[in-house]
């Protein structure tokens, strides 16, 4: 399978238009890519974790060769557990991992249960699929502002549905307080969850039909079924989908800041919004770096721990 | 081939190391260059948004500047910026030095921004080439730079807060327009009436922004400063622990500020209520003339008296001294031309025209205000901007004031909206916390 | 059938409380951009209290959301374009050749997909300011720099996708074809593309979605000149009203662009997507 120079040197009439290859050659066609990654992520990337190590307040953001070296400073500060600026951070992170716990696990399982109950053809099947797909094409945006529109306190669709249905006497906030958590668990769930049926979907049609047929002579009913031979099945989808989400969930900064805009209740706090606030409004470039780099360690940390464990147990398996 | 592997592996990792030290070395000269596109010698302006929208404020500023253009010779590349965006743009103009030429600030942010050391500093010749400092109001050219140095921008338009009441509400109610707190208090419970959803008065209590205003005005009336002499935070003296309660007990304990208030992040939304009959009485700028006539009501049936200070209060201070600043960044490729057109557009006849498109009051000594064709209300709003208007604090943490203890009273207004009880030390706690942020800020 | 009556219950319970969840916020969408101002302002109804399409037709008017489409549709497209091709070359690579420095190239592209967008939402400002200054290319309030960042944005998706599309085409093609006197990259376009159709149109849409949806870097990027539809719907909460009705209409016709292309290629989207994930 390895195309080294001996194959690729074969005795052919050379047209002009055709690349000779070498062993040069994958290098030659993956070089666009390693510039724009360098350009757009690695650059800038490297650009941030200097900057957590520098005092970039206000008064040298102007002019950042002036800016003093803040050695470990930041970092201190925003791990320092007595001050606000940890507690925030804290919190903050708190929140988010609440948050990405809930709406992976809800979203997956919403997922599932969807594309189980899809999975054998019915009347209306293809209209059900369709609709379901819907939040996820939608721009995600303009999801979160017809959410928002509807988590209005007096106007809003939602308080009005509770409070025909008997279940809330007067409208309760949905936007502030300690609810505004919620508000942005629905939102992401709503938005995520039928990606989760897309992909298990998929994988769902992947699984021959006889091993069904096979188990159901062994008497084995359905639940059990999808415990010994869904699950297993689908493991590979499973991996790429649970890592996915986890990161796009736990990074996730356009729900809070199109939801709340200025104006962002503490229990709707996620990291990104977060650091966004804490470097934007308070002009505190190196803090703001710092959490950030944090942060990144411990994705890098969590996503390599769960590869390494993945790898382990497919060389196992 | 592993031979010249290892060494292309070099050879992009010691390339890697260059193009980031090219990148690092570049950002260093950020702050000395010069600002982009001026070969033609045109400007680039910065307007923020004034008016009922973007090309509203289009349709007023061109042809003025189409009439600079033709008396100087310098062409104006003119953009409008929307109020959420304004702050986000100058940040990131001032971060890279790849900025305008001219650009419009909220005067609250003259003294943060000045000390980033990317404005042109109105030094003598620089305030001659505009027209001279004392041409502009006391008040409003305090706010124009921390006290002792030289100004950082200029004042370009002046705003005020004031109490806009309905007049028929209050006829109808057998009221007088309040003059003290009280007054303003025992109106706004006699007009309240939860069941028919009115109430006395609408507040944009999740805006930050609008919160830090009454924070810092109720605490000038209870003659409390927020930053003392060294430019560190006092946020938890009694003064400013008392003015933000009273403040907050409109809807706490006084009950006269509908719960979903706490929802109003801008001023738009308590308008609308004012327009409406929903409230009796709004605390709004000025400017908010426009958006209440937008909303259907006319101008005949609001009237409007200063913010009520409580009866015996050391200080009768109604309002800060609100509005915009213009401002150059100190690497305009233009600086002279920059200079006219700040000159040309604090002149008293444009200053007419955007007064009285943009409804702001004048800047300048002796103007007339054009904002409005009510002379009462005309002299009310002048009489708090010119005498009864204090600037906010004039430190660089005045943003991190503004967004942290506007903040904690967002917080604080949702819990009480969510009906939690707040006494004047969870108050104090919650400032204590908006403190820290902010003296942790200055190092 | 092994499917039980329970099942059946079951899967009518799920279906209808899912849709439910869906619809709803398309249904107050739909409805609501259909009402005039005074419905959005007052208490919610299902229904409009009388029909009117104004909200359609205002809302370019309040907002120039002409420009602002124009604006979206050449970013996301060229970016697509773009992202497109580098993704099909670097997948190839990745598919069909063992160099040296392919895990490393691979863990590194994937990785990146965990950076948090505010670490580098400001150094990559300053990095295009820079480059203004050096070589004098606009980068900052200009779409050429939203293309740049966005084609980027989708590489690490498109490239994981693509190269799990790639083998799973068997390599017996490329080596006829290159039996019959094709280069490698002649391969790639007469034979590897073809055979890999679900897998490119799977990548354009999800590099497309991930341009016309990306909010955050379009918010310090953009001027007004080069604004894209992500950040022009805040402009309908003005200093004057918030114009639900119109947020509504011009949030639907945002939407429907982008919808339409998936649902119709979502076949193609789920065999792209689940090639990288189940080979």
């Amino acid at each position: 399978m390895t195309a080294n120079a001996s194959t690729a040197r074969r005795p052919r009439r050379p047209t002009k238009r055709r690349v000779r290859q070498g062993w040069w050659f994958p290098y030659l066609i993956i070089l666009p890519a390693i510039v724009f990654e360098l350009l757009i992520h690695i650059i800038p990337m490297l650009t941030g974790i200097w900057m957590s190590f520098k005092q970039l307040t206000k008064f040298f953001i102007a002019n950042w060769s002036a800016a003093p070296d803040a050695g470990l400073d930041n970092y201190r500060r925003v791990l320092d557990m007595s001050g606000s600026v940890g507690m925030g951070f804290r919190n903050s992170l708190l929140i988010t991992c609440a948050f990405t716990i809930i709406v992976v696990g809800l979203s997956w399982a919403l997922g599932m249960l969807a594309a189980v109950v899809l999975q054998r053809p019915f009347r209306g099947r293809a209209v059900v699929r369709t609709l379901f797909l819907v939040p996820y094409a939608l721009p995600m945006y303009a999801g979160i502002i017809a959410w928002k529109f509807m988590f209005q306190k007096d106007n809003g669709a939602i308080n009005h549905i509770l409070q025909s249905l008997g279940i809330l006497d007067e409208g309760a906030f949905w936007l502030i307080g300690n609810n505004a958590f919620f508000a942005l668990v629905i939102v992401a769930i709503w938005r995520w969850w039928p990606f989760a049926f897309l992909m298990l979907m998929a994988g769902l049609q992947s699984i021959p039909e006889d091993v069904y047929e096979a188990a159901a002579l062994d008497g084995a009913r359905p639940l059990r079924q999808w415990w010994s031979i869904t699950l297993p099945m689908l493991r590979p989808v499973n991996l790429v989908l649970l890592l996915n989400m986890f990161l796009w969930t736990f990074n996730d900064f356009n729900t809070p800041y199109v939801l709340y805009g200025t104006a962002n209740p503490p229990a709707g706090d996620l990291i990104s919004f977060h650091i966004y606030n804490a470097s934007f409004l308070t002009w505190n470039f190196g803090a703001g770096s710092a959490m950030s780099t944090l942060l990144l360690l411990m994705l890098l940390a969590l996503s390599g721990m769960y590869i390494v464990y993945l790898n382990r147990r497919s060389e196992n398996a | 081939m592993a031979l010249s592997l290892t060494r292309r592996g070099f050879i992009s990792a010691s390339g890697l190391t260059a193009a980031l030290a090219a990148v690092s070395s570049t950002a260093a000269c950020a702050g000395s260059r010069q600002s982009s596109g001026r070969g033609s010698g045109a400007l680039t302006y910065w307007a923020s948004n004034q008016g009922a929208s973007v090309d509203d404020d289009k349709a007023t500023l061109t042809p003025l500047l189409e009439e600079f253009t033709a008396e100087t010779g310098i062409e104006v590349e003119m953009e409008v910026i929307g109020w959420n965006d304004l702050q986000t743009r100058i940040q990131t103009a001032v971060t890279s030095g790849d900025a305008p030429d001219v650009v419009n600030i909220g005067n609250t942010w003259a003294v943060s921004l000045q000390a980033t050391g990317a404005f042109l500093e109105f030094d003598e010749a620089a305030l001659e080439a505009v027209g001279g400092a004392d041409k502009f109001v006391e008040t409003a050219l305090a706010t124009c730079g921390a006290p002792g140095t030289t100004p950082t921008s200029l004042p370009l338009y002046g705003l005020a807060y004031g109490l806009y009441y309905n007049r028929q509400m209050f006829t109808d109610a057998g009221l007088e327009a309040p003059t003290t707190w009280e007054e303003m208090v025992d109106a706004a419970k006699r007009l309240t009436d939860p069941g028919k959803g009115v109430y006395g008065m609408a507040i944009a209590a999740g805006s930050y922004t609008e919160n830090a205003h009454y924070a810092f005005i109720n605490a000038a009336q209870e003659g409390e400063e927020l930053f003392d002499s060294d430019g560190n935070p006092t946020f938890t003296g009694d003064g400013v622990v008392n003015g933000i309660l009273r403040y907050l007990d409109l809807m706490q304990t006084d009950a006269v500020v509908n719960t979903s208030n706490a929802q109003y992040d801008n001023g738009a939304d308590s308008v609308a209520d004012f327009a409406n009959g929903k409230a009796a009485m709004i605390i709004n700028q000025n400017n908010a003339d426009t958006t209440i006539v937008a909303n259907g009501m006319t101008h005949d049936q609001f009237g409007v008296v200063p913010y009520p200070a409580p009866a015996g209060a050391p200080d009768d201070t109604a309002s800060h001294v609100a509005g915009i600043n213009i401002a150059l960044f100190a690497n305009t490729g233009n600086r002279d031309g920059a200079l006219q057109l700040v000159k040309f557009l604090t002149e008293a006849e444009q200053q007419a025209t955007l007064g009285e498109q943009f409804k702001t009051l004048p800047v300048l000594k002796g103007e007339e205000p054009t904002f409005t064709e009510d002379a009462q209300e005309a002299a009310i709003f002048m009489e708090v901007y010119e005498n009864r208007a204090k600037p906010l604090p004039l430190v660089p943490a005045e943003d991190q004031f503004e967004s942290s203890v506007g903040q904690a009273m967002n917080d604080m207004f949702a819990s009480v909206a969510t009906g939690t009880v707040l006494t004047a030390d969870d108050v104090r706690q919650a400032l204590q916390s908006a403190q820290d942020t902010v003296s942790a800020a200055i190092g | 059938m092994r499917e039980g009556r329970g099942f059946k219950l079951l899967r009518v319970v799920v279906v209808l409380a899912l849709a439910a969840f869906v619809a709803l916020p398309l249904y107050v969408m739909i409805s609501s951009s259909l009402k005039p101002l005074q419905d959005v302002q007052g208490d919610f109804s299902w229904w409009p209290t009388h029909l009117t399409v104004s909200p359609f037709l205002d809302m370019w008017k309040t907002v120039p959301l002409g420009r602002y489409f124009v604006n979206s549709i050449i970013v996301a497209t060229i970016a697509t374009i773009f992202s497109l091709i580098i993704a099909i070359f670097a997948s190839y690579a990745v598919s069909r050749y063992r160099f040296r420095g392919r895990g490393a190239f691979t863990t590194a592209i994937l990785s990146t997909q965990m950076f948090p967008g505010v670490l580098f939402l400001l150094p990559l400002f300053m990095i295009f300011s820079n480059i203004n200054t050096a070589i004098g290319v606009q980068l900052v309030g200009t779409r050429g720099g939203l293309v740049l960042t966005y084609l980027t944005f989708s590489l690490p998706f498109s490239i994981w996708m693509l190269s799990g599309y790639f083998n799973g085409i068997p390599r017996e093609l490329d080596d006829a074809a290159k039996v019959d006197g094709c280069g490698p990259l002649a391969a790639l376009f007469r034979v590897v593309l073809p055979a890999a159709r679900p897998g490119v149109v799977a990548v354009a849409i999800y590099a497309f979605m991930t341009s016309w949806g990306e909010v955050l870097f379009a918010s310090v990027m953009t001027t007004d000149a080069n604004r894209t539809l992500a950040v022009g719907l805040r402009l309908y909460s003005t200093q004057t009203a918030v114009y639900w009705n119109q947020i509504m209409a011009a949030s639907l016709a945002v939407s429907v662009p982008v919808v339409i292309a998936f649902l119709l290629l979502q076949r193609s989207f789920v065999a792209g997507l689940t090639a990288g994930a189940v080979k």
